[in-house]
């Protein structure tokens, strides 16, 4: 029962981790009809940027806070320098400059903080344990998990009740007429994609202390979270959430209880569900049928 | 008929009087000219090329996107190496079983792959290809894991010692240009036409009767098989085979040589594999930061050249005429 309860603990923080990228990819997609090969690189970003802002202020909620704002003015002159240009070719142009903008930030990271594996400390007062119900869970998970779905909540709310929002989804459900109305799409996209990085870069500081800080781990972020957003639906917000929370109980419980298959589970639970539903879970097919 | 008419009236024939005259000295000036390292490089760039030219039938000729087909090369590859050395039989057979494993899971993820289209397609080819990376890794007892296999040696072809960089040189080139001669052939047939029409329009190919999804799985089949050659010939020049060949970095590296060399033309991706790899073979020898310079041939690429440098060079040559 106590492995049980810890291991649905992890699955959740697993699931809450990758929501905070997927959420960011999905959005992307949604907006500017763009696979960020390079999102991965804006979660290794932050862990780095975390890892000196802690080691030059000791605060690792200073680096919650600091972290992510270079991660998110990157992303917008990305955007803004390349991403922009491309918007009307194939996805193949798309594809590919951000596979290559992945290599260059893999590139600068390793030049600046090295490749080694570094790991950030949680803060103070959260590395102990927390006595619920007669089981002791890691009071930072707790946090992390509680954290997590207040983001979750907190982009909901962004989307669904602001101006700001409503403009997003306008774009996202139709990009051309939401121009033809006066929407400044251009600017929209920007915002998503630096929001997007810059929530990538936050998940990547929150995960410092559970996943480690190294060059590499982009890709081993950007795999399952690609998974996550194809299961879900490409362009949903609710999808990745689902989609995470499924990835992050197959991929933790597969690993306790089913060790020997547990690498291929989160594939056969894409593979199985887009053969069902092609464009995933909650995904609107593109030809509108 | 004189030879200059013969010439004008077939002006396919002169492309081959061109080629055959062209061939010998293209093919012998690297055995003349180079010796040890820098032959293993040409030949190194033929395998590639190889691997580069199957991806083009689907990428260039069907439109498929696939961010995964170093599974096939990768596939190739271990099948080769496996057969050759746990089943003590002759390293052809294994060459031969790699083929027949990379066409036959070509077949598989194909048929799921070729469903979809887009980024389905895409999303779909990525996963199979972790899938099988993940599974080079985790099984061990047969793989090796993340240390991969090796303990191939090199065998004999008609008393020919392929263990001499020069008999290797020449096995390769005979490969890279067996592919070319077959990828014209698909190309030209009737069924390349019909491929070309399934990634122009989808919809009106259907609509006229055709099967589009046989279409393009058989496609798909025919490139994963070449594909599965070219990993198997890397499993002769290299001896050795990792889950590296199977991974997203190289399934990327192939896709950006046919890129840049030119999609949808014959020779683009064979230019393409050749300067990545020289470019490469240069750059790592100076610096630490090939990643670095690596991100910028694919930045480059999209916003420079995005047809490749043999669709750059037609357009310069186009505007050209005009003037």
């Amino acid at each position: 029962m106590d492995l049980f309860l810890t291991q649905l603990l992890n699955g959740l923080v697993y699931g809450v981790l990758l929501f905070l990228v997927s959420a960011g990819l999905a959005l992307i997609f949604g907006l500017l009809g763009i696979v960020n090969l390079a999102h991965g690189s804006f979660f290794m970003l932050g862990g780095f940027v975390a890892l000196s802002v802690t080691a030059a202020t000791g605060s690792f909620w200073l680096a919650m806070l600091l972290a992510p704002i270079p991660v998110m003015a990157l992303a917008g002159l990305i955007e803004v320098a390349f991403l922009r240009r491309l918007y009307a070719r194939s996805q193949l142009d798309q594809v590919l400059l951000t596979f290559g903008l992945s290599f260059i930030l893999t590139d600068v990271t390793e030049t600046i903080w090295g490749k080694g594996l570094s790991s950030l400390q949680e803060p103070r007062g959260l590395r102990e344990g927390v006595e619920i119900l007669g089981n002791v869970f890691p009071a930072y998970r707790l946090a992390l998990l509680a954290f997590g779905f207040i983001c979750a909540f907190a982009i909901w709310l962004v989307l669904e009740r602001t101006r700001a929002g409503s403009m997003v989804r306008a774009g996202v459900d139709d990009a051309r007429t939401a121009m033809g109305i006066g929407l400044n799409v251009p600017a929209l996209r920007t915002a998503t994609f630096a929001i997007g990085g810059g929530l990538a870069a936050l998940a990547g500081v929150v995960a410092g202390p559970l996943l480690g800080v190294f060059s590499g781990i982009d890709v081993e972020v950007l795999i399952p979270a690609f998974i996550v957003v194809a299961i879900g639906g490409l362009g949903s917000l609710r999808g990745a959430l689902i989609g995470s929370l499924v990835i992050g109980f197959a991929d933790t419980l597969g690993k306790a209880y089913i060790p020997g298959v547990s690498m291929f589970l989160i594939y056969f639970a894409m593979i199985g569900i887009l053969l069902v539903r092609p464009h995933g879970l909650f995904g609107q097919d593109p030809s509108g049928g | 008929m004189t030879t200059a008419t013969f010439f004008t009236k077939w002006p396919a024939a002169r492309g081959f009087a061109f080629v055959a005259v062209l061939l010998p000295f293209v093919v012998l000036s690297p055995l003349a000219l180079l010796s040890g390292y820098g032959l293993d490089v040409i030949t190194e760039i033929m395998i590639f090329a190889i691997v580069a030219v199957s991806l083009n039938l689907i990428l260039g000729y069907g439109g498929m996107v696939s961010f995964g087909h170093a599974a096939f090369f990768g596939l190739g590859a271990y099948a080769t190496v496996l057969i050759s050395t746990r089943y003590d039989v002759s390293p052809w057979l294994g060459l031969a079983g790699g083929v027949a494993t990379a066409t036959v899971a070509a077949v598989v993820i194909g048929a799921f792959c070729v469903r979809l289209g887009g980024v389905g397609f895409f999303m779909m080819s990525l996963a199979f290809a972790q899938l099988l990376n993940s599974g080079a890794i985790k099984w061990r007892p047969l793989t090796g894991g993340s240390d991969g296999v090796g303990g191939l040696l090199r065998p004999d072809l008609f008393g020919f010692d392929l263990a001499d960089a020069d008999v290797m040189y020449l096995f390769t080139a005979a490969c890279l240009a067996g592919a070319l001669l077959f990828m014209r052939m698909v190309i030209a047939s009737p069924f390349g036409h019909v491929l070309v029409g399934t990634r122009e329009s989808s919809l009106r190919m259907q609509a006229i009767g055709y099967q589009t999804r046989h279409i393009r799985l058989a496609a798909f089949a025919l490139s994963g098989a070449i594909a599965g050659l070219s990993g198997g010939v890397y499993a002769f020049y290299n001896g050795f085979v990792s889950p590296d060949a199977l991974s997203f970095g190289t399934s990327g590296m192939i896709l950006l040589m046919v890129i840049l060399g030119g999609k949808g033309s014959l020779l683009g991706p064979v230019l393409g594999a050749g300067l990545f790899l020289s470019v490469k073979n240069v750059v790592s020898t100076h610096t630490s930061h090939w990643l670095l310079i690596v991100g910028c041939i694919f930045v480059a690429c999209v916003m420079v050249c995005p047809e490749g440098i043999l669709g750059f060079a037609k357009k310069l040559s186009r505007s050209g005429e005009r003037r």
